[in-house]
């Protein structure tokens, strides 16, 4: 398979403080790869790494093997759409209007947009059911809704990279599974390269191709979720002690922990 | 979008209709019938040739002045609240005014005789002086790589005052010029005449132009700086094409029309209420609305103490100062953002 989007030896972070150290890491077209790992190990410093937003210290990112800093910022936008975890949101630009902005890295600042764009803009609004809110403004919108919003910005860019940032934070249950269904399905038909940081093992299990383990500056673990997901590895990494079941239905690994001090039920003390 | 379309054409007829009232409105009123014959007559056959003179020579250079100079105010103001994401921003309040009127105040005492491009030399040093202020004013106030509202108010407060106190310096050591430059720094479009129409008229056109053309940067730019760079955006180009293009139109309304406050705080306000939040809407709708403001200001200002006449700066403080203050209560969280 080919591999699009690459870091290698990537070391980088803010300042003097390193969050990531060395690190390598492919994804490659049609698949979903699921960063993960524990607060603060950098998995959104990895994404931010991967667009072309943070400058790595020593390191590469390659994409379709280039360096992504060989790139100006427009063709990159062109390449690599990111979803950002939140940003400001205090000028009430409507939810359509602010869609429609993801069609400037290909049409420009100046240039005025054309049919074909529009169409691009209708189905994203579509495909992230957001035409019954396309009038208000994103000043009003709940956390969920404006996550749909960037969403759908984010596809309108038609990168071949997808980078998304806790997509499924704030959204209900339906929200979360529609969403990580759509980015999937994205991945599969339009043989997208979908890179996206959860917090939810049990998400990252079901719907990740490939999940990477983050833990303190360093790659715990790389490959598919019965790979990565053990019982061992999870506990040593957060800290935890847990145990793997499997999803009754689709039998994809389950990391439930176990709480010490917690008695089983049942055996009520006297 | 829609709203856009209805109130742009709207706000244009209200501007010339009110331009052509205002042209019969002062110390002597003429009634807009008679006006419009004037206007249309051109000169001649069976008109009192004072109404003539006053319409031609006082009231119409001033009533475009004012169209203008309110015109390049108003997007100004929008081109700087959306640059730096901060709805107090205008031109008074962050310093390019004041920049301006050290810069004019300095080509006036010096009486350099130069000029560059058929601008003279008070609108050239305007130009730069407000361009330095602006740019001051945002590298004192810049915590990372935003500007604070309290910060960026804070210092264009301590930069306009400092600045103020140098022109007065310069007033104090020259004083066979204080006559014409107070006159000049309370704001008055009292009888600049043609010429300063025809300078001003294409500076401010030229910078609401290359205003408009910055507007899907500056949508972009509401989402925040990151945001705005993953679609693609350079920020040095955004930021150095919005400060240049609104302190031109800043330091051709400072130099033809002296300090007038608050037009460029209050029109983007109106316009977003009416046309909503793009600025490809706000800037077009913002420099007809503050046009109309300016118009109605000045009408003011000729009439309520007639004949005598009131600073028109004295005027639109009167009325944006409080507006200011209630921006300033009503929206007590974008203070600290």
């Amino acid at each position: 398979m080919n591999t699009h989007i690459e870091v290698r030896r990537l070391t980088c972070g803010y300042g003097r403080g390193q969050v990531l150290k060395e690190l390598s890491l492919a994804a490659r077209a049609g698949e979903v790869l699921v960063l993960t790992g524990p607060n603060g190990v950098g998995k959104t410093t990895l994404l931010r790494a991967l667009g072309r937003l943070l400058r790595p210290n020593a390191g590469q990112v390659l994409l379709f093997e280039s360096d992504v800093w060989t790139l100006s910022l427009r063709e990159a936008a062109r390449e690599i759409a990111l979803m950002p975890q939140s940003e400001r949101r205090d000028w009430p630009l409507t939810v359509e209007e602010s869609v429609w902005l993801g069609r400037a890295p290909h049409r420009g600042w100046l240039l005025p947009y054309a049919a074909n764009d529009r169409r691009i803009v209708e189905e994203a609004l579509q495909a992230a059911e957001l035409v019954e809110l396309r009038d208000r403004p994103i000043t009003e919108l709940s956390g969920g809704e404006w996550r749909r919003m960037a969403l759908a910005r984010a596809l309108v860019q038609q990168a071949r990279v997808l980078l998304l940032d806790e997509p499924t934070a704030g959204l209900d249950l339906k929200y979360q599974a529609d969403v990580l269904r759509l980015v999937r399905d994205m991945a599969a038909v339009k043989r997208l390269v979908v890179v996206l940081t959860l917090h939810d093992l049990n998400q990252a299990a079901l719907y990740g191709d490939r999940l990477a383990l983050l833990s303190r500056q360093e790659l715990a673990a790389l490959g598919t979720p019965e790979e990565v997901l053990t019982a061992e590895r999870i506990s040593r990494v957060y800290g935890v002690p847990v145990t793997v079941i499997r999803h009754p239905v689709y039998d994809s690994p389950m990391v439930v922990p176990l709480v010490a001090d917690l008695p089983p039920r049942g055996s009520a003390p006297c | 979008m829609k709203r856009a379309q209805v109130w742009i054409p709207v706000l244009m007829v209200l501007v010339a209709a009110t331009a052509a009232v205002c042209v019969g409105v002062g110390p002597v009123v003429i009634p807009p019938a008679r006006v419009m014959e004037v206007l249309l007559a051109g000169g001649g056959s069976g008109l009192d040739p004072t109404e003539v003179a006053i319409v031609w020579e006082l009231r119409l250079p001033r009533v475009l002045l004012a169209l203008i100079v309110g015109m390049g105010l108003g997007a100004a103001g929008a081109g700087y609240q959306g640059l730096f994401r901060n709805p107090l921003a205008d031109p008074f309040v962050i310093g390019a005014s004041s920049g301006a009127a050290l810069g004019a105040t300095m080509a006036m005492i010096s009486g350099w005789g130069g000029g560059v491009a058929g601008l003279g030399p008070v609108t050239l040093a305007a130009f730069v002086g407000a361009l330095l202020a602006v740019l001051f004013v945002y590298g004192l106030a810049a915590v990372g790589r935003q500007a604070p509202t309290l910060s960026l108010l804070l210092a264009g407060v301590a930069v306009s005052s400092f600045l103020g106190a140098v022109v007065s310096l310069l007033m104090f050591l020259h004083e066979e010029k204080l006559v014409n430059i107070v006159g000049w720094l309370m704001g008055s479009l009292a009888g600049r005449g043609w010429p300063a129409v025809h300078t001003t008229v294409w500076l401010v056109l030229v910078a609401v132009l290359g205003l408009g053309l910055c507007s899907r940067a500056l949508d972009a730019l509401t989402f925040g700086e990151e945001a705005a760079r993953s679609l693609g955006l350079s920020l040095h180009g955004l930021r150095l094409s919005v400060v240049a293009a609104a302190s031109l139109a800043t330091a051709a309304a400072v130099s033809a029309g002296g300090t007038i406050g608050f037009i460029g705080l209050i029109a983007p306000h109106g316009a977003r209420l009416l046309v909503g939040a793009r600025h490809a809407a706000v800037i077009p709708a913002s420099a007809a609305l503050g046009a109309w403001l300016l118009l109605a200001a000045d009408a003011l200002a000729r009439t309520v103490v007639a004949p005598g006449e009131l600073p028109v700066g004295v005027m639109t403080a009167l009325f944006g100062g409080p507006f200011f203050l209630y921006l300033l209560k009503t929206r007590p969280g974008e203070l600290s953002g």
